[in-house]
């Protein structure tokens, strides 16, 4: 019997040998997306669990990678939605228009402040898209969305971004 | 907004949170699969729990069988 077949059945050893030649690859899409290494690793054994839970929901003939990234995806996106933003806002948002590292150094940190006000599924694409460059069709596959709507919301996160910078002071197109 | 402004924000936004680099899986994470699989307790199917209550239900309107199924039991 084939090892997607044997897997679908609920053979553990198929189980195992799935995880370690796919664990790589599905700890690798998801660290790129939650930026942590530890988080990554839990969410990478929380994938394999979901896998493993939904096996006979699997079709044998169907590609195993793209269904554990899609599965991944969804447990980073879950992640996302779950997680709080660590750091408070500053008391004085004010950008200064003059170039020193101080300020850049602000810039950035109000960028990431932004950034990690977006709701999750806006993060999620922004963050393979704009951060990683990972292309829309292969977002699109992963998210379980159409193409026409990873841009939709890839344009929606700049638009907040974008909304959020300026109420903080950063001007995009007048370099600070 | 113009497609300028947007390159713009994407290169801000690269400065700011950097493309992850080390994308390398630090250890073998098998152990901490069997783990997790070991932690799950079974899960009781939905219709397990209905014929609960649909049991409990009966036995609640119906009492006289009380005794007749502590005799089958």
């Amino acid at each position: 019997m084939e090892l997607l077949q044997r897997f679908a059945a609920g053979d553990l050893e198929a189980f195992e040998t799935l995880f370690r030649g796919n664990q790589k690859q599905v700890y690798a899409w998801i660290v790129r997306i939650v930026r942590d290494s530890g988080i990554a690793e839990d969410l990478t054994v929380e994938t394999f669990w979901r896998i493993y839970r939904s096996r006979s929901h699997f079709d044998p003939a169907g590609n195993f990678h793209a269904w554990a990234r899609r599965i991944a995806t969804n447990a980073a996106l879950d992640h996302l939605r779950r997680a709080r933003r660590e750091t408070q806002l500053p008391e004085d948002l004010a950008c200064s228009a003059k170039a020193d590292p101080a300020v850049q150094r602000q810039t950035r940190e109000q960028i990431r402040q932004a950034f990690g006000d977006l709701p999750a599924k806006y993060r999620l694409v922004a963050t393979l898209a704009l951060v990683e460059e990972e292309p829309y069709d292969k977002i699109a596959d992963a998210a379980g969305i159409s193409v026409a709507l990873v841009k939709v919301r890839v344009f929606r996160a700049v638009r907040l971004l974008r909304k959020k910078l300026t109420s903080m002071g950063v001007e995009i197109g007048a370099r600070t | 907004m113009n497609q300028q402004d947007d390159k713009e924000l994407q290169a801000l936004l690269k400065q700011a949170i950097a493309p992850v680099k080390d994308t390398e899986l630090p250890r073998d994470l098998w152990p901490e699969m069997l783990k997790k699989l070991d932690r799950q307790p079974a899960r009781i199917p939905w219709f397990d729990w209905a014929l609960a209550a649909l049991l409990s239900v009966a036995l609640l309107f119906f009492p006289g069988v009380i005794p007749a199924l502590l005799y089958h039991l």
